[in-house]
């Protein structure tokens, strides 16, 4: 199978990251020898292989759902790219 | 006494233990021989003010029942060090500043370590040269114009060039080992579930562990003693009785069963590789240890499962990134385009290839045909290694098939940079410990690495095979200094 540029394109829409056609052309070739090389797995039969979802076999713990934090708004706003003392700001989304 | 900066951390410790040595000496001392050393490039952000206050903070009033009494120690930028700049090699995080601290990080200053910096790697610890970073590449030490192996290259650099005694990396396929081997440096990978990764930057969640790197193997079992912890901030943390790796360090592995994987003899592998493999499995056996062939039949299938499971783990992982929280922005008229035109400018080429290779595995109607397939071939991968240690206790192997390359050499072929990562990811796969070890020189006098692969929560046993063939080996890096600048 191969990857064409429009399919290219499509993904790239779905991982929202913008490219032009230049770099779609690129990475249509890249992509498409990483995937004739991903492709040997189809050598393998694996009809009756269970699918390893946990390499660690242990079940998730839980926890008592409880606040244990203080007050963190200062400390997670700081870093956003547009000031504002109590919100993220993004471009509008509401016409 | 010898110069401070080449000395081990174990000689480090026992110096400032005697009160031979000061920290603010130490740390100076590292600090002045980085001042020099810009030219290999493996520090992103210093902290170098700060560290000389805190290491006159320490011997005020130091504490020598700690593990790493005023010892100071750079990181690789991927680990979040609260109030000092955490990039991960990305202009996407480039303004980004943590006002939390990762666990492996506390654990270290909870025994006295100090912050020197944070060292250079490949971008969100996609890459194996160090060639992906926003930051440039980093030189490797051992000769002009070569890479330093990746993503944990600065790393590798700055432990083989003297600028920091010890450090911590980060391996998702190979990220510690592979520089390890490059450099002439010793680093390992622990089980999954070990080290905790809360507060490291995600690459590919079930595979991404944090381990030690250093210049020796008794170096690497004290840096494992303090990192290594149960975490409840993990959710995948697993709660053992850990070891005291250094004090039960032994180079006694007689009668240990060591297994040699026949699948691991790639083609067109370097005849200098074939041979320092045959040194180290003569060498084990001068220790006792008793030599088995073993199959690992799907060997060769573990790159195009690592390939795909760990771009779909971090096509995922990196959907965080939007510019609307923290890092970098793009402005857009709209959300969607402010978004696509931020990871656009955000995010380097192989991170973008691989956030592309991701999300189309995972997209509907192809999820069964890659995802769930290489889902199913990583549990005949952990299978291989489930029936071998059923009559081993360690696989011994080449930790890379060549030595580090040339700057530029394989950056327009992404499979062949790929291939790099042959003998280091089937253990990521399968979630177990594994350590290299420098073990030779080829032709041109690169190191080359052995590794040493462990049953899970084994760490002790690969130590101290490690550290009785370490002895037998006998490696000397000589590193010639030709970067120092005045």
């Amino acid at each position: 199978m191969s990857i064409d540029l429009k399919t290219v394109k499509h993904i790239s829409k779905l991982a929202r990251i913008s490219i032009d056609d230049e770099k779609a052309n690129k990475l249509k070739g890249d992509l498409n020898n990483i995937f004739e090389f991903i492709e040997k797995l189809n050598e393998l039969n694996t009809d009756n292989v269970q699918a390893l979802t946990s390499i660690a076999e242990t079940t998730l713990r839980f926890r008592k759902d409880e606040i244990k934090s203080e007050n963190i708004r200062e400390k997670i706003l700081k870093n956003s790219p547009e000031e504002n003392k109590d919100f993220f700001v993004v471009p509008k989304v509401v016409e | 006494m010898s110069d401070i900066t080449s000395q081990s951390l174990f000689e480090l410790t026992s110096n400032i233990k005697e009160k031979k040595l000061s920290s603010e000496e130490i740390t100076k001392a590292f600090i002045n021989r980085a001042e020099k050393s810009k030219k290999l490039n493996v520090y992103v952000t210093d902290n170098f003010e700060k560290a000389i206050d805190q290491s006159k903070k320490f011997d005020s009033n130091p504490n020598l029942d700690f593990k790493l009494p005023g010892i100071p120690i750079a990181v690789k930028d991927l680990f979040c060090t609260n109030g000092v700049r955490t990039t991960a090699g990305s202009k996407i995080l480039n303004n980004f500043v943590p006002t939390y601290e990762s666990t492996v990080t506390q654990n270290l200053w909870s025994q006295g370590a100090i912050l020197l910096g944070k060292l250079n790697c490949d971008e969100f610890a996609m890459g194996s040269s160090n060639e992906t970073s926003f930051f440039g590449n980093v030189q490797n030490p051992v000769g002009e114009n070569l890479v330093p192996g990746g993503s944990s290259g600065g790393s590798s650099a700055a432990v083989a060039a003297n600028l920091t005694p010890v450090t911590i990396g980060t391996d998702t396929g190979g990220s510690i080992r592979q520089p390890a081997s490059f450099t002439g440096t010793v680093g390992l990978k622990p089980t999954y579930g070990s080290c905790s990764r809360y507060g490291i930057v995600a690459f590919a969640s079930s595979l991404d562990q944090a381990g030690p790197m250093t210049k020796n193997v008794r170096d690497c079992s004290i840096l494992l003693e303090v990192i290594s912890s149960f975490d409840q901030k993990d959710s995948t943390s697993i709660d053992y009785k850990r070891n005291y790796y250094s004090k039960e360090l032994s180079k006694d592995i007689k009668g240990k069963k060591i297994g040699i994987p026949k699948e691991y003899r790639v083609d067109n592998m370097p005849e200098e590789i074939e041979q320092l493999w045959k040194n180290g499995i003569s060498y084990a056996k001068d220790c006792g240890a008793e030599i088995i062939d073993i199959s690992l039949p799907h060997t060769n299938y573990a790159l195009p499962t690592y390939y795909i499971v760990a771009p779909a783990e971090a096509s995922s992982n990196l959907a965080r990134y939007d510019g609307v929280k923290y890092g970098f922005r793009s402005p857009g008229q709209n959300l969607i385009e402010m978004y696509e035109k931020t990871r656009s400018e955000g995010f380097g080429d192989e991170v973008k290839r691989r956030i592309m290779i991701g999300t189309y595995v995972l997209s509907s109607g192809y999820y069964d045909a890659y995802y769930l397939k290489a889902q199913k071939v990583r549990q005949l991968i952990k299978k291989d290694f489930d029936d071998a240690f059923s009559k081993v206790d360690a696989i011994l192997t080449p930790s890379t098939p060549s030595s580090a390359f040339k700057i530029g050499e394989k950056t327009n072929d992404p499979v062949s940079m790929y291939l790099n990562d042959i003998f280091t990811v089937p253990i990521n796969l399968a979630g177990l410990p594994g350590i290299s070890i420098p073990a030779g020189k080829d032709k041109n006098n690169y190191p080359l690495g052995l590794q040493v692969i462990g049953k899970p929560f084994d760490e002790q046993n690969i130590l101290n095979i490690s550290y009785a063939l370490e002895d037998k080996i006998n490696f000397k890096n000589d590193i010639s200094d030709w970067w120092l600048s005045e």
